[in-house]
Order: structure tokens, then sequence, then C-alpha cells
């Protein structure tokens, strides 16, 4: 309206206002293209928005607790953890009413089981008294019998686990994720032994940098010459650069295992020309340098396709333009070629990076002890210790961590500046 | 020219072949004196180009010597060869500025700051666009980023400017402007400019010499006007100007005239141009505006000839004619207001003066 | 009368139609030949006989916990049958993922008349779990090296022992039985490994007696690892499930030989998925009860060399399918092999796997 007279509102010819009439035009434009994306949107929200919605719903969620044994919950508020004293029998009485319940309903093995992930026992303690709870005297004392059943009943840890994981959210997991943990004097560090995630997700974020920047160093080259060679030679070309996908990851990675074992392919030749003993077997598999190769290798033509086709777009007069303006082969290349292929190096540096901070079957066959991923430990907590709460977090920090990683990318290279071709 | 400074450039029997199997130009000798403004004008793949590009750098010559100001440059690289170039599409670097663009070939020469930032200044300004040293190639017009490849190709004073069909790219308009722009900078500057096009209309406008090309070699070498009026042999007939062709026979000869005998019988008389004996076939060229109707019994060559169309074109019409069984024949007659009515299927006379038909090679 | 034939007709045409369109029932195991010594013991066998059923093998296992739970949550339980090792089985139990079954009527009791709780006796680790198979985790040793000076290892602390028996070592990638191991050589009496590993200086000194040979360890996660890489050479002793070895060595032919002291047992069975419907749970019912019967689980170690679960199937152990030698000394169960065994504490496991595990794997990566 500001671009129109004061007071003048524009109308069509039978009196509606312009700009009532124009959206109405254009809402079925917006509606008809709506339902031609429907599809898709509807494919995106069940198949990857859903998901991390509830990944991260997970990683705080634990109504577990007060599902189970609600009124313990209620009653354990009552309860003063400083005192030094275990609660008293009030507690005790609702505890048995709880899980009378829930062992009726067959609930209580598995709190024992979410709760053994914050203290070792917690499993056995849960599925022994639930055994026992129906041989337990209806009228109590209630704490005389908890204790016989288990003198885990009267240690204070275990009550602490359960009053500390009786609120409907926990920050547990995302704790846990960290290394850190809630002791008595507030969030500390956990032991030095058991600190493992964060220097995984500091592995993870290494490794995949060093990946990224060998498949860059690797990649720029063969896709110069797939750019600039007839098309007869770099079709070969291209097929070869292809010709990983073709084949299995595992089959690949196996492969990997013969030429890089200790008694494998390469060392076997090395020691053959005498450049190694044959006591100095070089390790290259089953550590870093394993997952480095493998991984290069495999993410490789994520690299070189995008490079390629970004390449194919930038002229040869660019580089005949430097030269006859008086730059030298390599002030050419560096200036005028090189700067025009970065939205290729930025594609597929995000691509390989993205693509290798997420992959865990290469690093668990080939990376041993030092190349393992954070996302082998997201697996193995999503389908061996079924902590699903634990991975979740995990997995919420390895996506907070790339978008981050993300923005300052965009900083510095500029996301618009990204191009598959 | 006013201030040479331009530099000499010599082909010496240059010859290029890039399978080993056929030439694509053939034993070139061409020598271009300081500051002049010379076109190499063919059809495509006449080997224009490539003799820009061995000039240039970008093409080895298979046999043969370049020179520039007599100094051979087969063995060196492009970089150091000085030459300024506007590429067909401008080859203006996306990811710098204007500015950088121009600033580029001084950097790598090493020039100061504060004398690179004039410079540019100073070249934008020959090009009217003083104030876009802050754009991007892609924010300007085409007529805009072709000023900023001249001048990019000019900012670092070389001896020698090639251009490779520079305005191609251009609509009709703008290209005109732009010949008489790059001519003014070219007369003001002095520099030698190796203009590569297939335009017979740029060549002629803007050179100082054109050397027409064909089949890899130089069909003519000469100012435009010479090369109008006096082509030398059939293709730089054909490939300069509009052009009416005769087919016949040489049945006498007479001096620098000829007497010619066409297929249907008709004589006609023309200078002898490549054509040496009694007997040779031939073929004359005459250009329509040429041509007269207004007829008298003075003139060398009379002839009737049967209106088949007539072409209403403004500032002349032009008359499509049978004459002696060539029913292309074309006329161009101006538009006087008094002109005598024509009309088609009219049978009337036309002639033409002898030095105004050609007797060259026979073409088919 | 008439109305009789009609419908007695009719009868017959819904059974001849019931027979026709087969009933689905898809069984989870671990692919291989371990599924295929099943698929040979039982289920070729129950649908000879049962023509309506159709059985369908998916190979999951390894993933099968987190899948049923997924499964669950979603509401649509497509497995009927699911093969996992018995911790997995406890722990889908406690998470209320399998059904629990009663022996006493869903499992057959031995030809003799024992009854199946006293066949299966101590196997029957957890209410919802119906064991088939006794497998050992042990070690194969090469036994061509040449630095060892003739001599072979033959007991678990020669693993140690780097220096009559230098080389690398395969062992699993996570703490369950490697610690164990470690204690038992670091002195610890078998009876109390699993009070000492409970105390934080009981893991330490587990640590510590692994610390000896980490250096010279190559870790794996997949059975198939040290097979394979007792083939090439790059270990000379390793650990791994015994009917892996038992290919290696018989099969192939490799020359390796198995070192059965302080071999952990573990155990390999069925779980129904809960929340079957009434008609599904009757059909796996019923295979159960028929594929898990003494002369079955006998008949599955003429395929593979796992031991029976049930103590009635062991003298009807013959001989292997296709080599036709006698499986019996090659059983992990076999008294020759098991004179130092161990049962895997499932139940103390339950409680620290994930404790001791989360340590394990930052001792792994110090």
């Amino acid at each position: 309206m500001s671009d129109t007279t004061a007071g003048e509102v524009l109308t069509t010819k039978d009196g509606q206002p312009l700009k009532v009439a124009l959206a109405k035009a254009l809402r079925r434009e917006k509606l008809r293209s709506l339902a031609l994306i429907a599809p898709l949107l509807i494919f995106v929200l069940l198949t990857f928005v859903a998901p991390i919605v509830d990944m991260l719903f997970r990683s705080v969620e634990n109504s577990i607790v007060e599902e189970t044994l609600p009124r313990t919950v209620v009653a354990l508020r009552e309860w003063d953890a400083d005192s030094g004293q275990v609660p008293d029998e009030a507690v005790y009485a609702a505890l048995y009413a709880d899980l009378a319940v829930a062992v009726e309903e067959k609930t209580h093995t598995r709190l024992g089981s979410r709760l053994n992930y914050e203290e070792g026992g917690m499993s056995s303690l849960f599925r022994k008294t639930g055994r026992r709870i129906k041989r337990m005297d209806e009228a109590g004392p209630f704490k005389e019998q908890f204790l016989e059943a288990d003198r885990k009943w009267g240690e204070l840890a275990t009550w602490n686990v359960l009053r500390q994981f009786s609120p409907r959210f926990t920050d547990g997991y995302f704790l846990s994720a960290f290394d850190a943990q809630r002791t008595a004097d507030g969030i500390e560090m956990k032991p030095d032994n058991e600190r493992i995630y964060m220097l995984l997700f500091g592995r993870t974020l290494f490794l995949s940098i060093v990946i990224t920047v060998s498949c860059l160093v690797l990649g720029y080259p063969i896709a110069f010459l797939l750019a600039s060679l007839p098309l007869r030679s770099s079709n070969l070309l291209m097929i070869l650069v292809l010709l990983p996908f073709w084949t299995s990851l595992l089959v690949r990675t196996s492969a990997w295992k013969v030429l890089l074992q200790q008694q494998g392919v390469i060392n076997d030749f090395l020691v053959w020309i005498g450049l190694i003993s044959d006591a100095n077997r070089l390790v290259m598999i089953n550590n870093q340098t394993g997952t480095i190769i493998a991984m290069t290798h495999i993410l490789l033509p994520f690299m070189i396709l995008p490079l390629y086709s970004v390449m194919k777009t930038i002229s040869p007069t660019y580089v005949r333009a430097a030269k006859s303006l008086g730059a030298n082969d390599w002030t050419a290349f560096w200036r005028v070629y090189f700067p025009q292929s970065v939205p290729g190096i930025g594609a597929g540096a995000v691509l390989v990076f993205i693509l290798s901070i997420g992959y865990y079957i290469t690093p668990e066959l080939v990376g041993g002890t030092s190349g393992i991923f954070i996302s082998n430990r997201i697996a193995y907590h999503i389908s061996s210790s079924l902590n699903w709460g634990l991975a979740a977090a995990l997995g919420t920090l390895l996506l907070v961590a790339v978008m981050v990683l993300f923005t300052v990318y965009d900083k510095i290279v500029g996301i618009d500046n990204v191009k598959l071709g | 020219m006013a201030n040479t400074r331009g530099a000499a450039v010599k082909y010496d029997g240059v010859q290029k072949s890039y399978d080993g199997e056929a030439l694509v130009v053939k034993n070139l000798n061409l020598d271009i004196p300081p500051g002049e403004f010379l076109t190499m004008l063919g059809p495509s793949g006449s080997g224009k180009t490539t003799c820009l590009m061995m000039l240039a750098g970008f093409e080895p010559a298979t046999h043969g010597e370049i020179f520039l100001n007599d100094r051979p440059i087969n063995n060196v690289p492009p970089h150091k060869r000085g030459i300024g170039m506007v590429f067909q599409n401008y080859a203006l670097f996306p990811h710098m500025t204007v500015a950088e663009n121009l600033a580029f070939p001084l950097q790598v020469r090493g020039v100061g700051k504060a004398d690179q930032q004039q410079k540019v200044q100073r070249a934008l300004e020959m090009v009217e666009l003083g104030a876009f040293g802050n754009r991007r190639p892609a924010q300007l017009s085409g007529g805009q980023q072709q000023r900023v490849a001249v001048a990019r190709a000019l900012v670092f004073d070389p001896e020698l400017v090639l251009m490779d069909e520079p305005l191609g790219a251009l609509d009709k308009q703008l290209r005109e402007q732009m010949q008489y722009e790059i001519k003014h900078i070219h007369e003001n500057l002095g520099v030698t400019v190796v203009y590569v096009t297939h335009d017979q209309t740029e060549a002629l406008t803007m050179s100082d010499r054109v050397a027409v090309f064909n089949d890899g070699v130089i069909q003519q070498l000469s100012t435009p006007d010479d090369l109008y009026e006096d082509p030398q042999n059939s293709f730089v007939a054909q490939f300069i100007g509009e052009n009416n062709k005769l087919n016949g026979k040489v049945i006498g000869v007479q001096g620098d005239g000829c007497l010619v005998e066409l297929d249907d019988g008709t004589q006609l008389k023309a200078d002898r141009v490549n054509v040496s004996a009694i007997g040779d076939r031939t073929t004359l060229s005459l250009r329509p505006e040429r041509v007269e109707f207004d007829t008298n019994t003075s003139m060398d060559n009379l002839v009737n000839g049967r209106i088949e169309e007539l072409i209403y074109l403004g500032d002349h019409i032009r008359v499509r004619m049978n004459v002696a069984g060539n029913d292309e024949f074309i006329v161009k007659v101006r538009n006087r207001g008094e002109k005598r009515k024509l009309n088609v299927g009219e049978t009337v006379q036309v002639g033409w003066a002898q030095n105004d038909c050609k007797a060259l090679d026979a073409v088919a | 009368m008439k109305l009789k034939t009609v419908i007695l007709a009719g009868t017959a045409l819904a059974y001849a139609g019931g027979a026709a369109v087969a009933e689905d029932m898809t069984l989870v195991s671990w692919g291989g030949a371990y599924q295929a010594s099943q698929k040979a013991a039982y289920a070729d066998p129950y649908v000879a006989d049962h023509p309506d059923i159709n059985v369908i093998w998916d190979e999951s296992s390894n993933e099968a916990v987190a899948k049923l739970r997924a499964m669950n949550e979603a509401g649509n339980v497509t497995w009927d049958l699911v093969d996992v090792v018995a911790s997995d089985a406890i722990r889908l139990c406690d998470e209320g993922l399998a059904l629990e079954i009663d022996p006493a009527t869903d499992l057959a009791d031995a030809p003799d008349g024992t009854s199946a709780a006293d066949d299966f006796g101590d196997l029957l680790v957890s209410e919802c779990f119906i064991p088939q198979i006794v497998y050992s985790t042990t070690f194969g040793y090469r036994s061509d090296i040449d630095d060892w000076g003739g001599k072979e290892p033959d007991d678990i602390c020669d693993v140690f022992d780097l220096e009559t028996f230098p080389g690398k070592r395969s062992l699993e990638k996570r703490p369950i039985n490697n610690m164990e191991w470690a204690l038992l050589c670091d002195g610890v009496p078998k009876d109390e490994v699993y009070s000492v590993l409970e105390t934080d200086e009981g893991l330490e000194r587990a640590f510590k007696k692994l610390d000896t040979i980490k250096d010279n360890v190559v870790w794996w996660s997949a059975g198939a690892e040290t097979p394979q890489l007792l083939a090439d050479k790059e270990v000379v002793i390793g650990s791994t499930y015994n009917g892996r070895l038992f290919s290696l060595i018989e099969e192939q032919k490799q020359p390796v030989k198995m070192l059965w002291d302080a071999q952990v047992f573990d155990l390999d069975g069925w779980i129904i998925p809960a929340g079957l419907p009434e008609d599904r749970l009757a059909r796996v019912k019923d295979f159960v009860k028929f594929a898990t019967d003494t002369q079955r689980l006998a008949d599955q170690a003429k395929y593979i060399s796992y031991g029976p679960a049930r103590k009635s199937s062991a003298p009807l152990v013959g001989k292997h399918a296709d080599l036709g030698i006698d499986m019996a000394p090659h059983m992990p169960t076999d008294p020759e092999n098991a004179k130092n065994t161990f049962l895997y504490n499932y139940e103390w496991w339950a409680d620290y796997r994930d404790d001791i595990d989360a340590k394990f794997q930052a001792w792994l990566s110090q």
C-alpha cells in the first residue's frame, strides 16, 4: 500500500481491492504447486523430520520411572537424600504397591534395564525383587522384606539413583554423552578411565577432516584431468572413478584388508623389494591409517563428481586469458582456475565430510581401536545395549556439531558458494 | 598512423596441422607493420583463428616461424609474449570485480599498487566505464563486458592486441557502435591490432588491411576498398559483398580486357583478372549496384533480361532478373523517386561498364 | 440328508481353501552355516509334515534386539520366532519384548519321560528363552609357527605369554570373556572372578593384564574375522566361536588347532516375540515344540559342531552329514574338551555390561 498515494486503494473493476484479488488469484497457483510437492513433503516429514524430532525427544525422555513407580516417586519427594539415612517405611510400602502392579504387567524388568544404564546392578535388583514380590507379606512391614530380598534396597546409592531419575525429563543422557555425571557435588566429569565420547567426537571430526582433505588432494587432479581430457578418454576415466560404486562396500573393505594387512600384498611387496625387513612390517590396517585409507577410497567419487561437474563448466579460455595477460601456468591456475573451482570443492568437501562423519561400517571393520568413530558407539547403543536415550543424545550432539561446523563453513566459504554443477 | 608504438608481426612460412594428416594453415607468409589494424577474415574452418592462436602462443606452429618485432617467438610461452587479447566470450574472470580483472595483468607484472589503480582507472575511463570498477562482470550488460575485455587487453600497454571475434555475441546495433569505439581506441593508441572475424562488414569498417582466408591460405591481402573493387579471385568476390556470377568461356583477349562468351551465347567484355588465354573457362563477377537500367549505346555491355521479382528496401530497390540464363541476377536500383516504373515480367535492357565486370577463375 | 451333504461339501471347500493358501512363518536367524543347519534339522522336516506352512528366513539375528524393539514400538511385529544368544534373550525378556514360555506345556519332554525343564536344566536362563545349542568362545592357534620352537599352547594363560608364544592375537572387541580370562591368568581363582571384577581394583587388575598383550592384539567384531586372520597368518592365536574354528580346521584344512582350555560356554536359542496374534502364536508354538525336541537338537549337530542344549540329545549325536566324521569329539561339551570351562554369567553381565563396556572402550582407545 505504501507505493499508492495516501488513502487511495486500487480496486478491480467490480470494486474488489486489487491486493485481495491478486492474493486470491495467486492462492490457486500456490495450492496447486503445493499439491505437486506434497508427496515429497510428506515423505520428508515422515522419513526425516519425524525421526529427528523423535531422537531429540528420546534424548531427554524419562517417563518410565514415574509410570512404573508412581507412588514411590511421590513418596520419595519427602525423603531427604542428604540425611545419610535410607527412606522410611512409607516409601518401601509405596514401592511394594508399585512393584506389585509392575510385576503383574511385567514392566519392572524394563525399568531395571533403564536404571542399569545409570547404576550397574539395577537390572538384577529389579529382576530378583520382582520374583520375590509375590511371596512378600502384604501386611508389611516392607523395609525388612525388601532388604531381605536384596541388600541393595538398604543402600543409599540405589535410592539416590531412583530419586535422581524420577522426573519425566532427564539431562542424564546428555551428561553421559559429555562424559559427565551428576554427583552429590553437582555435575562433574567422569573419571579418566570412563571418558570415551568426547574423545570419539574429537576423533570423528578430526578423521573426517583428514579424510575430506585427502579426498580433495587425490580427487582434484583426477577431476581436472576428467574435465580437460577429450570425451573418449574422459569417459573411460570416469568409469574407473565410478568403479568403486559398483562393488559392495564389504567386498571393497575386505580387499583393503588383503592389501594392507601385515601379511598383505603391500607389505609382502615392500619386504620383497627390501624396503622394509620382514620383522618390521608396516601396520596399515586396524588403526587410523586403515580407516583413512579405506574411507578416502570409498568417498573419493563423492569428491570427484561435484568437482568434475563444476570444472566442466569452467571454460579453458579463462586460463588462456590469464596467460595472455601475463600469468604463468601456476598463477593462471591459482588465481583464475582454482577460485572458479571452489564451489565444487565446497560441495565435494561438505558431501565427503558429512558422509564420513556418519560412517561406521568401514571404521568398524578396518579401524581397530584407534580408528573407530562416534557412530560406532551410537550403533552399539542402538543395536546392542539398547540404550536408545544415550544413542539419541549422542546423535543429537553429532547433529549439533555438524550444524555448528556448517555455520562456520558458511561464514568462511559461503554456502551459496557451493554447487554441484 | 599518428603515433605508432605498435609491434611488427611476421609470419614466415607457417604451417599448422592438428592431426598430422591435413594442413589447417598452408604456408602462411604475412607481414604486419607496426600500428596496423589487420583483420583476418574468412569462413569458419578457414584457418584464421588458428593463425591468431599461434601468434598468441596457445597453439604451436607445426612448421615455420613467427616473429614479433623481428624476434622469433615460437619458443616463447604465451605469458611472456606481452600480447593483449580479447576473447570471443570476453573471458572476464567471474570471481573478480571489473577493477580486479583489469588489475590482474598489472599484478602479475609486479606493478606497484598506486600505479595499478591509476592505470586501471584510466583504462576504465577510456572505455567509459569509470564508475563500474566494483561491479562483477555478471552485473554488466554484454556491451559493457565487451568494453571491459578491451580495457583489460590494453591496460598493460601491450604493443600488439589480438581480438578473436570479440563482437560475435552482441546484437547488431551494439556491434556497430563497438566497431567504431574499437577503431577509435586503435587510432588513439596506435597499437598493432590483429582482428579475427567472419563478418565482412566488420572487416571492411575497421581494418587498414584485410586478409581473406580460405582453406588455410590467404586468398587476398589488401585494403577494404581494393578488396571490394578488385577481388583477385572468385572466392573473394563471392565472400566480400554481393555479387552476380556469370559463367562463360574466354573467346578473345585484348590488353587488360577480354571477350567472354556466356553459355547461352551472349558475349560480354570484362577486365581480365585471372584468366590468361582464349578458351579458359571463367566466371564473371559483377556488383549489383553497378548495373544500370538507363542504358545508352556507349556502354560496354548491353543485355536483355526479364524482371522476375521486385523487393522494395527503402533506400534502394532490389530487382531479381533472368539474364543470360541466370535467374539469380540481382540489380540494385537507387531509390531516386523520378525513376521509371519497373514491372515484373517485363523484359528490359540493362548495361554496365567493362571495368565493373571482372573475369575471374571459373567456379561451378 | 441333502442338508448334510451341503454342509460337508462346504467344510471340505473351506478346508481345501485353507490348505491352498500356505501360512507364512518368519524365522529370524544368523544366516550362513548355522541357519542352514537349522533349516536342515528343524524346518525342512516340519514343513514336510505341515505343507500349509511356508517358512521365511530372515538373517537379522545380529540386530534382532533393536529391530524387535522398533517393531514393538511401531505395533507391528512381523517376526514369528527369533534366534538370539542368551544374553539378548534376557534383555528382550526384561524389556517385555519376548514372550515368557512354560517349559511344561510349550516344550516337548525327553523320550524317556524326563520333563523338558529337567532336560534343559540350568540352560533355561530366562523365562523367555528356549535353548537350542551350547557353543563356546574359545581359541584356535596356528600349529606351524617356527618361533615357538615346537611348543604348542595348552593353557589359557599361554595367550598372555608373549615370550613363549610370540605373535599377534585376536580378541573380541568387548569386555565379556576377555576380562574373565585376564583375571584368571592374573591368579584369580575361577569362582572368585566375578566378585573380583565387580570391584574397581579388580577391573584395574584385568586391564593391567590385558595391557601386557594390548599392542599385539587385533580386535574383532564379527565371528568370521578370527578364522580369516588365522588363515592369513595375521594372528597366531585367536578367539572365536568353536563352530567357526571347526570349519576352518576340518573343512578348510588349515594348520590350526583348538585350545579348549577355559572355553566360555554360551547359549543360543529361540525367543517368541511378545504381542503375536493368537493364530500365529499357536502355529509358532507348535513349531517350537517340534524344533526343540530331543531328536531335532541331536540332528542339528550333524551339520554344525555345536552341542545340543538337551541332555537327552547328547547320546544321539552322530556323524557330520558331509564329512562323515564323528561329531562328538568336536562338541564343546565333549568331556575331553570340557575339562576347564566357564559358563557365561548372564545375570552378572546384564548388570555390569553397560558400565564395564564403557570402561573397556575407554581403555581400548587409550
